[in-house]
């Protein structure tokens, strides 16, 4: 027996906390990182008379969601309780959406991975919970309910994923579209992205499926990849031992340890008497709020990347590149926007402005380098005011400070020296100075021109336009 | 002028406006009234000493010539699951018995602007569960009527506290009939409004499709200035009607002329008592004398309001009350070794019997396997229950009949039997299930070991027509005047 005789069946359910302003039934504001126990209300602490209010904007964003994964929106939908006793739940329930969700039925293209997709059952607005914490055995647990009521989009897959490969091809794909459309920023540190995996192997040909293992508490794409391959191991030694796989289980992923382990055995079903709640009237989504949203859809990644190679003329690679960060992409495309040549801006963020925003872990907006400012730098390079040293010297000098490009390279004597007369004058010295090079040259030796232009550029501090250089030389020597 | 116990809302708001007295020897005479009598009957948990300064703020307010607003200086009492800014709100139960409202029941803050004073608070049956106010966690509220039996309940602090002249208005909770079955019981108006008429926010949820806040009185026009300013759109409640309300006071005068008045035959069987369904017929034979057009009218799945309403009401109840678990706020068991005791214990000590029949009956319903044979079934009854009373409307405008099956019942008489207790709510229940406005009007008495025992009229309109109910409440007024008698001197 070996993994070629099954089939892995994989569903994912994701849980994104939406980029709203304000939680999700209730004013606070939909934060991270407050002091604990500090963002809250009577509302989403649970506290006895206070009412749940839904929020639209979370509606209009999960609509956003479900057009962008191709998703059916349901023009009647509700909220409905799910009921369980935790102490992170003040109210004892949490409001989901049970029979009705917002979005259902659609279908995540692949397309960074090079083709395939996977089937989206549904996605559905729920509202998050708060987190515990358990510190030292004086303290015992402590709940911070800050993150009570923060919006949530549950995206449930179909069972239509069947290599950890996949997994982790169906999560890239599906973290870089929700955050070119604004749903989420999908940052699994903070916990705005959390993945459960349920993973079954299926002998070949059989239809029904095996019973399946919910891995949870998975905190990355990799981790996910390897939590799989794991779980296909194990499971599969179980079936080679002779043994069968009975109960639904739910076990947790230990990273270091590379296995997962048991949490529970799903023995029966949790019944959680999931019920309308009668404090939310059914929800009407009508059809224009759904054109609305739709005629309002930023530009899918896909999308983008293609206009990047079809109609900037960009490679392959650089299109991919950029479309990594949404706020990249859009710093690129406002860059072009002023009339700087794409490859060139391109060649600018994939080399200085990367290297800048790495090392400070900071985003692209917050440099004080604009598009507009690049776009002179560009400008300055082209018409033969810098050459590309210059340039980047001139760059780190006003990243931080986001002066004008000409002024400063003025100031820092930058511009380069295109003066014929001046240049032959040093050409001329430089000939002087070197007869050995200026034989090899005329032997047909291109290599000893090097000697030539370094002197040129040592006497010019390197301001020198290597094209004029190279058009005197020529008139000179040649 | 009147004693000021005997003086109605609208008499106080218009004396305190006009100077005649103050807010402030209004709430005195009143807490001395309480004070000196209230021991007897237990109608009230707490007397709010705030209230004075609120009296005499309201006083300097008048003074200065500000207008102190159309309830100026009118003291209310408030059923204790309702909050009141940084007041306790108890619910009748151990499990929150040290807890204070965090922030204010929008109902209130719009009677606090208009002028009203919250004297106190009122008891009630744990979380507004029950129907004669024995199942308070803090003792049993008496009859004023007579002190062996029952107020009724669940607001049964609230109805008794205006029947003895305490207060000339309190505000109850009805979910099944907590407000008109304690106000037929006590011989005082009670007033549950359509669902949605009065927002919810800051009332203790019980069962959250049912529940509405209103009024008790001593009259008509009390109850509808008192209704109109509480009334109206929540942004913090999406159940609340954004239909607007009228100025109930304008209409209330119009008589029974040309009004189609419908005698429920459910309503009149001879499961009710037969004397208190002699004083509805009287009733109704002096609206007909008075103008009225009397018809006939068939309610007929009225025999499956109870099941549907225990139904609904503990499936909600089971839900709405789970978020007592002594984690952030009331009792905690502090002995219990890990998380599912603690809940457990917490909850087992908190809640009182009455209260666990109910989640568990309501746990029950919703749970896998029986959600569809219970639940659900409710939900279709529900609606065949709601469609009863559309065809009665289309025969008539309001519908008429008794608030409950019998006169007050004696104290400790149901307490050993829940069933004999629920079949209390036998004629109120369907209209919360259908979302409609009622009221219990005063209607007279009947005599029994030498004591007179209130009976109560129901008075049912279509959805947000609580004017026509003010309009038939204020017509029997003229022509009974039960209201202006007193249990007490």
């Amino acid at each position: 027996m070996s993994l070629e005789d099954f089939d892995t069946v994989i569903g994912l359910e994701t849980h994104v906390q939406l980029l709203t302003r304000t939680k999700m039934f209730c004013s606070c504001p939909n934060s991270y990182g407050a002091p604990p126990n500090t963002a809250v209300c009577p509302t989403c602490l649970g506290l006895p008379g206070a009412l749940p209010v839904a929020n639209r904007e979370a509606f209009t964003i999960a609509i956003r969601a479900g057009l962008a994964m191709n998703c059916s929106i349901a023009t009647a939908t509700k909220f409905d309780r799910k009921q369980y006793f935790y102490p992170d739940l003040p109210k004892g329930y949490q409001i989901s959406q049970f029979d009705l969700p917002i979005c259902h039925d659609g279908r995540l293209e692949l397309t960074l991975s090079g083709g395939g997709s996977v089937g989206i059952q549904r996605a559905h607005l729920e509202e998050d919970a708060g987190k515990n914490s358990h510190g030292d055995h004086d303290s015992g647990t402590l709940v911070d309910l800050n993150r009570c009521g923060i919006p949530l989009l549950e995206i449930v897959t179909k069972p239509d994923i069947s290599s950890p490969q996949m997994a982790y091809d169906y999560l890239t794909e599906l973290k870089l579209l929700l955050r070119h459309v604004g749903v989420s920023d999908c940052d699994m540190e903070k916990g705005s992205l959390r993945v459960d995996v349920n993973v079954s192997l299926k002998p070949k040909g059989r239809k029904e499926f095996g019973t399946k293992i919910e891995l949870k508490n998975i905190n990355s794409f990799k981790f996910v990849k390897r939590a799989i391959e794991f779980e296909q191991q194990r499971q599969l030694a179980i079936y080679e031992a002779g043994g069968t796989i009975d109960v639904e289980e739910t076990r947790t992923w230990d990273d270091p340890a590379g296995e997962s382990r048991l949490m529970r055995k799903k023995e029966g079903f949790a019944d959680y008497r999931y019920f309308p709640d009668p404090d939310l009237p059914p929800f009407h989504v009508g059809k224009d709020w759904i054109e609305q949203v739709r005629d309002a859809m930023p530009e899918l990644p896909a999308a983008r990347r293609r206009r990047y190679m079809d109609e900037l003329g960009l490679p392959d690679y650089d299109a991919g590149i950029l479309i990594q960060e949404p706020s990249v992409a859009r710093w690129f495309d406002e860059t072009v926007a002023l009339g700087a040549e794409p490859k060139q801006v391109s060649n600018w963020i994939g080399s200085e402005i990367f290297a800048v925003i790495n090392e400070r872990h900071c985003d692209i907006y917050d440099l004080k380098l604009s598009p507009k400012i690049l776009a002179e730098l560009i400008g300055l390079t082209q018409d033969g005011t810098l050459n590309v040293k210059s340039a980047r010297e001139l760059f780190h000098a006003i990243v931080d400070t986001g002066e004008s490009p000409k002024k400063k390279a003025e100031a820092m004597g930058l511009v380069q020296v295109s003066d014929q007369g001046e240049l032959e004058a040093i050409i001329q010295k430089a000939i002087d100075a070197n007869p050995k090079a200026v034989e090899d040259i005329r032997a047909g030796k291109g290599k000893a021109a090097g000697a030539i232009v370094g002197f040129v550029m040592r006497e010019t501090k390197g301001r020198a336009n290597p094209a004029v250089i190279n058009e005197i030389m020529e008139r000179l020597l040649g | 002028m009147s004693e000021i116990h005997d003086m109605g809302v609208i008499e106080i708001a218009e004396a305190v406006r006009s100077g005649k007295t103050t807010a402030l020897e209004v709430l005195e005479a009143l807490r001395a009234r309480i004070q000196g009598h209230d021991r007897a009957f237990g109608a009230f948990l707490r007397l709010d000493d705030e209230a004075l300064d609120q009296a005499r703020a309201l006083d300097a307010a008048v003074a200065a010539g500000r207008d102190p607003g159309p309830l100026a200086g009118v003291p209310i009492a408030i059923k204790d699951n309702i909050h009141v800014a940084e007041q306790l709100t108890t619910c009748g139960s151990r499990i929150l018995e040290d807890f204070r409202a965090p922030f204010e029941a929008t109902a209130i803050g719009r009677l606090r602007a208009a002028g009203a004073i919250f004297i106190g608070k009122t008891n009630l049956d744990e979380f507004a569960m029950g129907s004669s106010t024995e199942n308070s966690a803090f003792g049993p509220t008496r009859n004023p009527w007579d002190d062996g039996r029952t107020p009724g309940g669940s607001s049964g602090g609230s109805a008794a506290a205006v029947a003895a002249r305490f207060c000339p208005a309190a505000l109850g909770s009805d979910t099944g009939g907590s407000i008109r079955q304690p106000a037929s019981f006590c011989g005082v108006l009670g007033l549950k409004p359509t669902y949605g008429r009065v927002s919810r926010y800051g009332l203790v949820a019980f069962g959250s499709s049912l529940d509405q806040i209103g009024p008790f009185t001593r009259s008509a026009a009390d109850a509808a200035r008192i209704t109109r300013i509480m009334a109206g759109a929540d942004p913090l409640d999406s159940t609340a009607a954004t239909v607007a309300v009228p100025d109930y006071e304008a209409t209330i005068g119009e008589g029974l002329e040309g009004l189609r008045l419908g005698v429920a035959r459910e309503f009149m069987d001879d499961r009710i008592d037969a004397r208190v369904r002699q004083r509805i017929q009287e009733s109704v034979d002096a609206f007909a004398r008075a103008g009225a057009e009397i018809v006939e009218v068939d309610l007929p799945h009225t025999r499956y309001a109870i099941p549907t309403y225990y139904i609904v009401a503990t499936s909600e109840a089971s839900s709405n009350l789970a978020r007592y678990d002594g984690v952030g706020y009331g009792h905690r068991n502090t002995e219990a070794k890990d998380i599912l005791a603690m809940f457990m214990k917490s909850r087992m000590e908190g809640f009182g019997d009455e209260v666990k029949r109910r989640i568990i009956l309501g746990t029950y319903c919703l749970s896998a396997g029986s959600y569809d044979a219970f639940y659900d079934k409710a939900l279709r009854v529900r609606s065949l229950l709601r469609r009863d009373f559309e065809q009665a409307f289309e025969r008539c405008d309001l519908v008429l009949g008794p608030t409950t099956p019998t006169p007050p019942f004696r104290l400790g008489e149901k307490v050993d039997d829940p069933i004999a207790m629920y079949l209390a709510d036998i004629l109120t229940a369907s209209l919360n299930l259908a979302g409609l406005p009622g009221a219990s009007i005063p209607a007279g008495f009947v005599e029994e070991d030498g004591r007179r025992l209130p009976v109560g009229l129901q008075v049912i309109a279509n959805r947000f027509r609580e004017d026509l109910i003010f309009r038939v409440a204020n017509a029997h007024e003229h022509l009974h005047g039960f209201a202006k008698e007193s249990p007490i001197s």
